[in-house]
């Protein structure tokens, strides 16, 4: 904070250098807002140019240092004060002394680990950003520019499907059956429900997914549940003998990749709920967890972009068809 | 676009045997309360109403019957089931305890609409709680379905298949 017409003052800029080509992905806020952020991967580096504009030209800025770090955080929201840093770089860009004119600063994080896919959830906050501070005598200077992580998977090895006989004796007895254990976030739920014994009046069948979202160790753990989505899948009242199939898209739906025990911190888990409804609007169901997993793009499952950029200026030069294709699946 | 396309195909089932898809389902079950009729005289007067069951659930061991019951015999089978099994147990038609004070200008609890309100509520309870899987296993329930007279110093118990 400078007041008006004493000392001298700079807005500090952070600029990554790929920012023409780097793709962005949309992250949900913590107040609802759907925002834009640089995308980036695990092993990649984050490089850029921080802008230091004097607010006076003319007039100098002293000040005790100009620094730009890297952190990965994890946040409780029961406990704001404490932030778990479990990246945290930081590259010093000026000794402490004084500015005369705007400068521009090169910084460069190589091959950073970023182990855990960002996440903004009800009760917890896992964040990327690098923060630029000039550091002053009597208050800093300080900028931050969040960014996006995902976490690649690769096709599980083993992915085998979920089949059981659940009922409640002498009245209802079913056998459900998925598809797999382990789907990916663009994947589709192939299933059914099979009906060996049916005493009770059923109205309609639907299956849902719920989020779990586990905060907390020891005594103090904290289950936040949310239905993400809700799918009819009957509607009418099933005999003996019948088969419900289920086509549940997972593409149109708020979901994340299964986050399990992060950092020992937070676990966020998804499970199908099968719920039936009898005509009394008596409720029975069945939960069972799935595992939701992230699906790289062809082109990036095994390779950064640095490395994939360097693959095209080689073969551009050597031969434009094969380049022009290689082109094509990256805009998809 | 060089992701494959998923599989959405369905997954195999054994199809349907006949019978079962054409012949009754195997949830019959039809509760009516009707008939009402008021018996005795003066003060001792009291409404009895006709519980008539059709089912083909097995655990009923009458596949039809009918009882006449009257509104404490509602109120009994309601207290049993709280105390006996986990069921949350829906709320009975009111008790009207106005409608049983003197100097009114309408028969009271013999009133032909209160009686049909009554009738209704008592019918839609029934309905209610004979559907549960749980208040099919209590001895409670069949006795009052079913057997001639409510024994209330019965011994409470579970009921299996019959």
């Amino acid at each position: 904070m400078s007041f008006f017409g004493f000392g001298q003052s700079a807005d500090i800029d952070i600029v990554l250098n790929d920012a023409e080509t780097r793709k962005k992905a949309e992250h949900k806020s913590e107040d609802g807002r759907k925002d834009k952020y640089f995308l980036f991967f695990d092993g990649e580096t984050v490089s850029g140019k921080l802008n230091v504009t004097l607010k006076y030209p003319g007039k100098r800025l002293e000040h005790n240092g100009i620094k730009i770090e890297f952190i990965g955080q994890i946040e409780l929201y029961y406990d704001r004060g404490n932030h778990h840093e479990f990246v945290s770089l930081v590259k010093d860009l000026a000794r402490p002394g004084e500015l005369t004119q705007s400068q521009t600063y090169d910084f460069e994080f190589t091959h950073v680990e970023k182990p855990y896919e960002s996440y903004t959830g009800q009760n917890v906050k896992l964040r990327y950003f690098l923060r630029a501070t000039v550091s002053r005598r009597l208050s800093d200077i300080s900028k931050e520019l969040d960014i996006v992580v995902h976490t690649l998977s690769t096709y599980p090895e083993l992915n085998s499907s979920i089949k059981m006989e659940v009922g409640i004796e002498d009245c209802l007895h079913i056998e459900f059956e998925y598809n797999k254990s382990k789907y990916h976030l663009k994947d589709v739920i192939v299933g059914k429900i099979y009906f060996l014994l049916v005493r009770i009046k059923i109205k309609h069948m639907e299956i849902d997914i719920i989020k779990r979202e586990t905060t907390g160790t020891g005594p103090n753990v904290y289950h936040e549940n949310d239905t993400v989505a809700k799918y009819e899948i009957m509607d009418g009242a099933p005999v003996r003998g019948e088969s419900i199939p289920i086509r549940l898209f997972l593409a149109g739906y708020e979901i994340t990749p299964t986050m399990r025990d992060i950092n020992k911190k937070f676990s966020v888990r998804y499970y199908l709920n099968l719920v039936l409804i009898d005509e009394e609007e008596r409720r029975y169901f069945k939960q069972q967890e799935i595992t939701l997993w992230r699906k790289g793009d062809i082109v990036r499952k095994s390779m950064s972009h640095q490395a994939i950029s360097a693959a095209q200026r080689f073969e551009g030069s050597s031969n434009p068809e094969k380049s022009q294709s290689k082109n094509a699946e990256d805009d998809s | 676009m060089a992701d494959t396309i998923a599989d959405t195909r369905r997954l195999f089932s054994k199809p349907q045997n006949l019978n079962d898809a054409y012949g009754p389902p195997s949830n019959f079950l039809e509760i009516d309360v009707s008939n009402p009729e008021t018996i005795g005289v003066g003060r001792n007067r009291y409404t009895t109403y006709e519980v008539r069951l059709k089912t083909n659930l097995p655990i009923f061991k009458l596949k039809e019957s009918s009882v006449r019951r009257r509104y404490s015999d509602f109120e009994w089978l309601r207290a049993e089931l709280e105390r006996e099994s986990k069921v949350v147990v829906p709320p009975l038609p009111g008790k009207a305890l106005i409608r049983q004070l003197p100097f009114r200008g309408d028969d009271g609890i013999f009133d032909d609409s209160f009686i049909e309100e009554r009738r209704q509520g008592l019918e839609q309870f029934l309905n209610k709680v004979a559907g549960h899987p749980l208040a099919q296993n209590e001895r409670c329930l069949h006795m009052f379905l079913q057997d001639e007279s409510v024994d209330k110093n019965y011994t409470p118990s579970k009921v299996r298949q019959a």
